[in-house]
């Protein structure tokens, strides 16, 4: 599904990701875990689109088409979908009217025909009842006004309404109350098949219990430093950090980061 | 000239469905008449008193109105011309002007091979059938079209129910007594210089009079097309709703027209009784000059309602995307008491735009209500200003004024201006003013790139969600073309 080779990707001249090796292949489940300013995010940016980051090494096959090659809209139509840490505002667009628009470019995209008003209402209902969405949320402006848990509750909403084959779910359970957190989980794991992949970025175990990942890697200073089965993920909320911090690692670091 | 359309149903919110919109944009047709009766014939350049007597009488006017005329030029000779709006352009030679164009001549071209291509992008873009598009770029025409017994139709039903709907020179031979009574009384002929030039050499026109208690059944509309462009220049409309009359009004083009008529100084006076309304809605998009600022019409309008009734209404609706120059403040006086006065506004300036416009709102009678919502868009090196005065007179207790003004900014080459004013005289009154400033987001539009909607259509989503408060204003099929003009005006411009 996804194979990154070397990539690395620099933030306003300042390399941030320093080489990522990773391959996630269909029916996959990988986290990613690793402290505040690792490059977890970054790694989202970079592999959606968003041009305020720039690749400056390496390459990204996603489904055996060169990630790179592809504006950020059409990686979305290939199939490519974020989940934003923090979910973005758009003022005066329903949440609806935005979510047909949508849905339609990447059927359009993909050959297949417009859905009819009916059948994107039975659409919409059927996903907010599995997210417990409210339908005044549905009709509201994009996010506008939205609790910090219903954003996120919404961007889940999204992607079961556009059913992309490759989810990156950035820090997803972040502000969710314990009830979401269970609901939001839920609404991936009926999501999750043998033909859809996941990468969850996340700093808690708690939603690895919900969300079973197959691998567990760690993230640490733009580079993955440790992978391992979901037991890797008890591990580090025992431990913390530290101790997978190689001496090797830190000498290569030890430079000053000003130049 | 005066074209009728039949008003359609219209929900409480079009907004809940932009979608609807969008839908109907493609599919909806274009089907306004028209009439095609050109006579030819142009006045040497210069501005005198022989001048104005000649255009009276062109129109076979009364000597009352010469009278009238005569007196607004008299008293123009003694005016300057303003210079506080926050725009630039060269010095006007008022002499260089030719004040009797009417239908102004305009090289004929044989095909539409001869037409500038950019303009007939846009046509396209609009989905203006071809033979309009011919019209509407000077190709000669042999169809004859079906639309002056259409007009008169409508016309039959309008009679019906007492509404008079006709040019303003037509009014002043068959209702003198109103035009007497009305002409003027609300934009004096010594307003302001461009509304005093006007009232000297207006060439054309609308007048409308919706008698007591009657609800107009269908939106009224004028184009300024084909025959009616060239008289565009000095328009001067004015419409009368008497005791608890309603009438929507609809001004504007939907396809752009290039015209040669470097100056326009219209002037609209509205007059609303007892219980009355009148709902007024302009989408502008006259010739905005080119890329590098190049030509384009300088628009300098007076626009003014009179709520003289009690509990009576005017609500002002325009989007505004045309134009080298906009200067523009369509105003209420609420006179009556509890009357309510409304400006919604969309202001866009690309490339060398520059706009001032903005609204002014005179609470005189007790508990009046005014609502202001401006949105201002700036693009390329577009200046935009919002100019807004709020007075509040001594014996209006209990006025009220929201004001909203918010400024989009697309480019960092641009510029949004706010100019409030607020002169209160009755301590019982209350005033809200609210001003936000943004550009367009990276952000956003990122985030429905990741949904899969391309750029320019971020844009556009983007831009019309910050205009829905106005565009629900509209009527559904003018909102339609709202959405479409704005697209195209913005087009290519985020930077
Ligand atoms: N747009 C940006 N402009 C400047 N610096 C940035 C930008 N985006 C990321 N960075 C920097 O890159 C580094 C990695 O940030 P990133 O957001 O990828 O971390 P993260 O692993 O997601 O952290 P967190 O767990 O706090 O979300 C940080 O030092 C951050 O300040
Ligand atoms: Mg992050």
């Amino acid at each position: 599904m996804l194979s990154i080779k070397n990539l690395h990707a620099n933030v306003d001249g300042k390399e941030i990701l320093k080489g990522i090796n990773l391959e996630i292949k269909t029916g996959e489940v990988h986290a990613i875990m690793g402290p505040n300013g690792s490059g977890k995010s970054t790694l989202a940016n970079v592999l959606t689109g968003n041009k305020n980051y720039e690749v400056t090494n390496g390459n990204v096959l996603f489904e055996e088409k060169d990630l790179f090659d592809m504006d950020p809209e059409t990686r979305a139509r290939e199939g490519m979908f974020l989940a934003f840490q923090y979910p973005i505002e758009i003022p005066g667009i329903s949440n609806a009217t935005f979510l047909k628009t949508a849905l339609n470019e990447i059927r359009k995209y993909n050959k297949l025909p417009e859905l009819t008003p009916t059948e994107f209402l039975d659409r919409i209902k059927d996903k907010a009842k599995v997210l417990g969405l409210d339908d005044t949320l549905i009709s509201r402006a994009v996010n506008v006004g939205f609790s910090g848990g219903e954003k996120k509750r919404n961007e889940i909403f999204q992607m079961l309404i556009l059913e992309p084959k490759f989810v990156l779910l950035d820090e997803t359970d972040s502000g969710l109350d314990i009830d979401a957190l269970r609901i939001v989980s839920n609404g991936v794991n009926i999501y999750r098949n043998p033909n859809n992949a996941f990468l969850v970025v996340t700093h808690y175990q708690r939603l690895l219990n919900y969300i079973q990942p197959d691998f567990v890697h760690v993230l640490y200073k733009g580079k993955i430093i440790k992978s391992g089965g979901k037991e890797l993920a008890l591990e580090l909320e025992e431990k913390g950090y530290d101790w997978i911090k190689t001496e090797e690692f830190e000498t290569e670091n030890a430079w000053p980061e000003s130049e | 000239m005066n074209e009728i359309k039949e008003k359609k149903t219209i929900s409480e919110e079009t907004s809940s469905d932009d979608m609807k919109v969008l839908d109907d944009l493609t599919s909806s047709e274009y089907k306004w008449g028209f009439v095609t009766d050109i006579e030819s014939e142009t006045a040497a350049k210069g501005l005198n008193e022989n001048v104005v007597r000649m255009i009276s009488k062109k129109k076979n006017e009364p000597e009352w109105m010469t009278e009238w005329r005569l007196k607004a030029f008299r008293y123009w000779q003694k005016m300057e011309e303003p210079t506080w709006p926050n725009v630039h352009y060269p010095q006007i030679n008022f002499q260089d002007i030719s004040y009797y164009s009417a239908p102004k001549q305009k090289p004929k071209l044989n095909s539409l091979d001869e037409v500038d291509p950019e303009l007939l992008k846009t046509f396209e873009k609009l989905g203006i059938p071809l033979e309009e598009q011919k019209l509407l770029s000077g190709v000669a025409v042999d169809a004859v079209f079906d639309s002056v017994s259409v007009a008169t139709t409508f016309r039959e039903t309008l009679k019906e129910k007492g509404i008079i709907f006709c040019s303003i020179s037509e009014a002043v031979k068959e209702h003198p007594e109103l035009i007497k009574k009305y002409l003027g009384s609300v934009v004096p002929y010594t307003d302001n210089f461009y509304a005093s030039l006007n009232a000297a050499v207006f060439s054309d026109g609308s007048f409308v009079w919706i008698p007591k208690g009657v609800r107009c059944p269908m939106e009224l509309s004028t184009y300024f097309r084909i025959n009616s462009q060239d008289t565009g220049q000095f328009e001067r409309t004015l419409i009368v709703a008497e005791e608890g009359a309603y009438v929507s009004y609809l001004e504007g083009c939907t396809a752009p027209i290039r015209d040669n008529n470097q100056l326009h100084a219209a002037v609209v006076e509205l007059v609303t009784l007892d219980n009355a309304e009148i709902k007024y809605s302009t989408v502008q998009n006259w010739y905005p000059g080119d890329k590098e600022g190049k030509g384009g019409i300088y628009n300098f309008v007076t626009k003014r309602g009179a709520c003289r009734g009690k509990n009576s209404k005017i609500s002002w609706t325009q989007v505004e995307t045309g134009s080298a120059i906009t200067w523009k403040y369509p105003s209420c006086i609420l006179q009556g008491d509890n009357s309510v006065g409304e400006f919604y506004s969309v202001a866009v300036t690309n490339n060398y735009q520059q706009a001032d416009t903005g609204t002014k709102m005179i609470h005189l009678g007790k508990n009046t209500k005014s609502t202001v919502v401006s949105k201002g868009i700036s693009a390329g090196h577009g200046n935009n200003s919002y100019r807004g005065l709020i007075k509040i007179g001594k014996n209006a207790e209990g006025a009220r004024n929201y004001t909203q003004c918010d400024s989009m900014l697309m480019s960092d080459k641009c510029g949004a201006h706010t100019f409030p004013y607020i002169e209160v005289e009755n301590e019982s009154s209350k005033v809200e003013h609210e001003a936000t400033t943004s550009k367009i987001g990276e952000d956003q539009i990122f985030y429905l790139n990741q949904r899969g909607i391309s750029t320019e259509d971020a844009v556009n989503m983007i831009v019309n969600g910050f205009c829905k408060e106005v565009f629900k204003e509209l009527p559904m099929e003018f909102a339609v073309e709202a959405q479409k003009l704005l697209a195209i005006s913005l087009e290519g411009s985020v930077g």
